[in-house]
């Protein structure tokens, strides 16, 4: 249901030719905003073509922004991977039914929900270069690595969790009634329809791991941003290096939405899943003893939950 | 151990980040409301607008954003907020932590009247209700209990993403204990300092508000 038809009836001729002044209003409004922006660049000299025609030549791409995104789509999707196989572990443990599994992977979870990535990052990243864990130019890797593993593989064992709740009851009594053992209901019955469920999902975290994979920067991991900085040393544009950067990100994580909104389609068109396709993570947050429901909507809301 | 806690101000690290989160809980309510109110306008333009802020901000890391605003805005485009630079970068990080959890508070607000079912809009009118009256009477405060979990999920993220400020030097928790895990031995324990201030901080809220969002749902 869009918002519009549920908040404003039909326009009349009269609501029409408000809206028609208000479509006015906003374009002279975004039209100004626009003549400041480039105003200002230009009073700071940022327009002039010299600092944007390197963006033209191979060699900008390829000594800087394409290995930018290698770094960066490096680390998302190893992150990712092992996020799944952590987040599949405790999300498994929370369904558990012993309760001191269930209660240690809760624990886990919820506390590596609650501490922000770059804690984490810089904290792995002195540890692996103190102990000399890892070769020493591995090292902003693997602890760029170990921290969005770490967080987004606690929101994945979330989202496992709510993906077996959202099936329906009768397929978890469909695999009990026929003899499977709990531990079996879960593996054979429930699991595989929860993982194929939470693939949108899934798809959409790829689209917070590749943003917080910047968070690098800090830490020396040469991913987009910091090649990005390069970059604008080397040319000296350091705003259009930013900029394009930007607009290489917004290109990227968008694509990941778009394929995201692909697959729940698809999904939805095959009916492999008894339940609801669980589009984003869900939203009742955390400390909640009970999960909630998973939050289920139309494409253009798989954003809402993900940040 | 004690010579730590003594030589660098933990609280006050923590007090700032408790201020930056505050101040940009406000600013990007502020602004994700105006944003939110675009994007479900009736009025076409004001929809792509609003579209296009929260597909911008939603897309771009957060730690450019930051980067960009210290070394683009202010030493290049000369955008000074402060003739302090600690206090400049303070300034900043608030800015660009309204900006780009606006995208987010406007996504919340409007899956919050997502929620509401188009036959209460329809009961509204049909009952005689101006257009106003269905507003504030039927259709916001639904709107607004729907939203409450969003929010909440948002204002923590919020919380742990002040973090990120550190990137530009604002004196909060992730900059102090990246500068003694930098210069002391003893990491784990300072990691731990740290990482329990920050669930302190969001876990409570968490409780708080699932529970909030629980009392409040409209049952349907």
């Amino acid at each position: 249901m869009s918002a519009q038809a549920v908040l404003f009836d039909a326009p009349g001729p009269k609501a029409r030719l408000r809206h028609n002044i208000l479509a006015v209003v906003g374009v002279i409004g975004i039209a100004v905003i626009l003549y400041f922006v480039v105003v200002k660049m230009g009073q700071a000299q940022q327009l002039q073509p010299s600092l944007w025609t390197p963006f033209l030549t191979p060699q900008a791409w390829l000594s800087y922004l394409i290995p930018g995104v290698i770094g960066t789509f490096g680390a998302s999707v190893v992150s990712v991977f092992l996020a799944g196989i952590f987040g599949l572990v405790f999300g498994m443990g929370r369904l558990s039914h012993n309760r001191v599994i269930r209660m240690i992977s809760g624990a886990v979870v919820e506390v590596f929900r609650s501490i922000p990535v770059l804690l984490m990052m810089i904290f792995a990243f002195t540890y692996f270069s103190r102990n000399g864990v890892f070769r020493t130019d591995l090292n902003p890797f693997m602890a760029v690595v170990t921290a969005l593993t770490l967080y987004n593989g606690s929101v994945i064992a979330e989202l496992v969790r709510s993906g077996v709740y959202a099936l329906p009851k009768g397929q978890s009594e469909a695999g009990l009634s026929i003899g499977l053992t709990p531990g079996q209901t879960l593996r054979q019955i429930q699991l595989p329809q929860a993982l194929v469920a939470m693939l949108p999902a899934l798809l959409g975290q790829l689209v917070v791991v590749i943003k917080d994979s910047a968070l690098g920067y800090q830490i020396t991991y040469l991913d987009l941003l910091n090649w990005s900085k390069t970059l604008g040393s080397a040319y000296g544009n350091v705003v259009p290096a930013y900029l394009v950067a930007a607009a290489l990100f917004i290109g990227l994580n968008w694509a990941m939405t778009k394929l995201a909104g692909w697959v729940e389609a698809r999904l939805k068109r095959t009916h492999h899943v008894a339940g609801p396709i669980t589009t984003t993570v869900p939203n009742i947050v955390q400390g909640s003893a009970e999960p909630g429901p998973a939050v289920v909507t139309d494409v253009t809301d798989v954003e809402s939950g993900r940040l | 151990m004690a010579d730590i806690l003594a030589r660098y101000d933990i609280l006050g690290a923590f007090w700032l980040t408790i201020q930056l989160a505050a101040w940009s809980a406000v600013g990007s309510l502020i602004l994700g409301t105006i944003v939110a109110v675009l994007r479900v306008s009736p009025v076409r333009v004001f929809q792509v607008i609003g579209t296009a802020y929260v597909n911008t901000f939603r897309n771009t890391p957060l730690t450019l954003l930051m980067v960009f605003s210290i070394l683009g805005l202010t030493y290049i485009l000369g955008l000074q907020l402060s003739a302090d630079v600690s206090t400049n970068a303070f300034l900043w990080a608030i800015i660009v932590l309204s900006v780009y959890h606006a995208a987010f508070v406007c996504e919340a607000l409007r899956s919050g009247v997502n929620t509401i079912p188009a036959g209460q809009a329809e009961a509204a009118r049909s009952i005689g209700l101006t257009f106003n009256q269905s507003l504030t009477e039927v259709l916001l405060p639904q709107a607004f209990r729907g939203a409450i979990a969003p929010l909440g999920s948002t204002l923590i993220a919020l919380i742990k993403n002040t973090t990120v400020a550190a990137v530009i030097g604002a004196a909060e928790a992730a900059g102090l204990m990246a500068e003694i895990v930098e210069n002391e031995t003893g990491g784990l324990l300072i990691a731990l300092i740290f990482a329990g201030g920050f669930v302190l901080l969001t876990l409570p809220l968490g409780v708080l508000l699932t529970s909030l969002s629980q009392k409040l749902a409209v049952k349907r």
